[in-house]
């Protein structure tokens, strides 16, 4: 009964449809993944300053995606948003911005923790050469802070791709949901067929994390300063 | 809206409670799974390291769906809230027990190597030693596991536990008052998350003191 079952998977289109579930997952991982890495960036170094004013709206935002769950934040804007703006987002849309937005948020405290843990003589010295703003940043920080924003980096993207599994909460099509459709129609003929599925989500889940939290250590190895 | 505040206040609890004590298993977890990476205990080493792999590298939301769907058919049961707490102590013990260890091992090489030369045995070094100092490194990144895993029983609304989130998504159905219901939620973390949040950083100052030789 159980070998019987772990064959439903690859029957038909199963594998197929799991797959294409999986890469619906990826891409809207990867989108705000990019979004994620330049506003972060342009946002971290805007909170390098020393102005309160500037300071203290993007502190109060990375504090509201730091303390309520990315699942309530994904709630309020995929309930909220429509019924009050009228404007029908999809579960795509609303999974795309409260990621980029969660994304940015952590990001920005990533880089502008590595821009200020720089040495305070690089930034003096630069100025004592009468390097502009722009060329500071450009030729003497970013080159040393991004050291030290890309291994905490790679393990955002990691908590990113394992937040997506929220996803499948507002209705989005993508592996799990696959996976639960695959059950409900095999489920009377091979009643263990939820526990393979299952232990293949959890599977493909860590063949995808694994290597970038690996990735992510070597290289905090590599870099420690 | 008064209503439909009963419910908030058992879900706030439920929350509570399950976060509770997933967070106290978390650390018992943890601190043994320290202990054996700090003492190179073999065999056990690698089991250990085998288990904080797969525990940080999936998602809660998987463990739980594995654990409440998937087990049952092969003949283990547990109740949704078993279930929660078991997921919550799996994925929060991975999270803890590195912390713990990597508080450990700040304690400088030096004060270790004169416990030994003084005479002490592994329990009194590990007591008188060690675990003061590696309890004040390690609140920081305690505290912060402590918010995330209570913000991680949010997810338990996946498998049908009455929590702050799942409960509002009934309500929801239930009276149509959107805004009014999510509004109530986010001041639901909110009522736990920012005195806890408020209160370890008043902890981590307060403890530094133990801090020694740096």
């Amino acid at each position: 009964m159980l070998n019987s079952a772990i064959n439903v998977l690859f029957e038909g289109r199963n594998m197929y449809r799991l797959i294409e579930g999986l890469l619906v997952t990826l891409k809207i991982g990867f989108i705000a993944v990019v979004i994620t890495i330049v506003a972060g960036f342009v946002i971290g170094i805007i909170r390098t300053s020393k102005n309160k004013m500037v300071q203290l709206p993007f502190r109060i935002y990375l504090e509201l995606f730091r303390i309520i769950p990315i699942l309530v934040w994904l709630f309020v804007i995929y309930y909220i948003v429509p019924a009050n703006f009228e404007l029908s987002l999809s579960s795509e849309t609303v999974a795309l911005i409260v990621f980029s937005l969660w994304g940015t948020a952590e990001m920005s405290d990533i880089v502008r923790g590595a821009v200020i843990s720089l040495p305070k003589h690089q930034l003096e010295s630069s100025k004592a050469l009468g390097l502009s703003i722009v060329q500071m940043y450009q030729y003497v920080l970013i080159p040393q802070a991004i050291k030290r924003v890309i291994p905490p980096m790679i393990n955002l993207i990691t908590r990113m791709v394992k937040t997506t599994a929220l996803l499948t909460m507002i209705g989005v099509v993508e592996v799990i949901k696959v996976g639960q459709q695959i059950i409900e129609v095999n489920n009377s003929h091979y009643p263990t067929i939820a526990f393979w599925v299952y232990g293949l989500l959890f599977f493909l889940y860590f063949c995808i994390c694994f290597p970038l939290s690996q990735l992510s250590r070597k290289l905090e190895q590599k870099w420690a300063v | 809206m008064t209503e439909a505040l009963p419910f908030y206040k058992t879900a706030l609890w439920v929350t509570l409670k399950l976060a509770g004590i997933g967070i106290v298993f978390a650390i018992i977890i943890g601190l043994l799974c320290s202990v054996i990476l700090y003492f190179k205990i073999r065999i056990l080493t690698n089991i250990v390291r085998v288990y904080l792999e797969v525990a940080r590298n999936t998602p809660l939301l998987i463990q739980l769906f594995f654990l409440y769907y998937g087990l049952p058919k092969i003949g283990i049961m547990f109740s949704e809230e078993q279930c929660g707490i078991i997921g919550l102590a799996f994925l929060g013990g991975s999270y803890m027990a590195e912390v713990f260890r990597s508080g450990m091992e700040a304690v400088s090489k030096t004060q270790v190597e004169a416990g030994k030369a003084i005479g002490l045995s592994n329990t009194q070094l590990m007591r008188n030693i060690i675990i003061p100092q590696a309890i004040s490194y390690s609140v920081p990144g305690f505290g912060a596991n402590c918010i995330f895993l209570i913000k991680e029983t949010s997810v338990f609304s996946g498998i049908a536990i009455f929590e702050l989130t799942n409960t509002t998504k009934n309500l929801m159905g239930i009276f149509y008052k959107t805004n009014e219901a999510l509004l109530m939620l986010v001041i639901g973390y909110l009522i736990i998350l920012l005195p806890l949040s408020l209160f370890l950083t008043w902890l981590e100052r307060r403890v530094r003191h133990a801090e020694f030789g740096n």
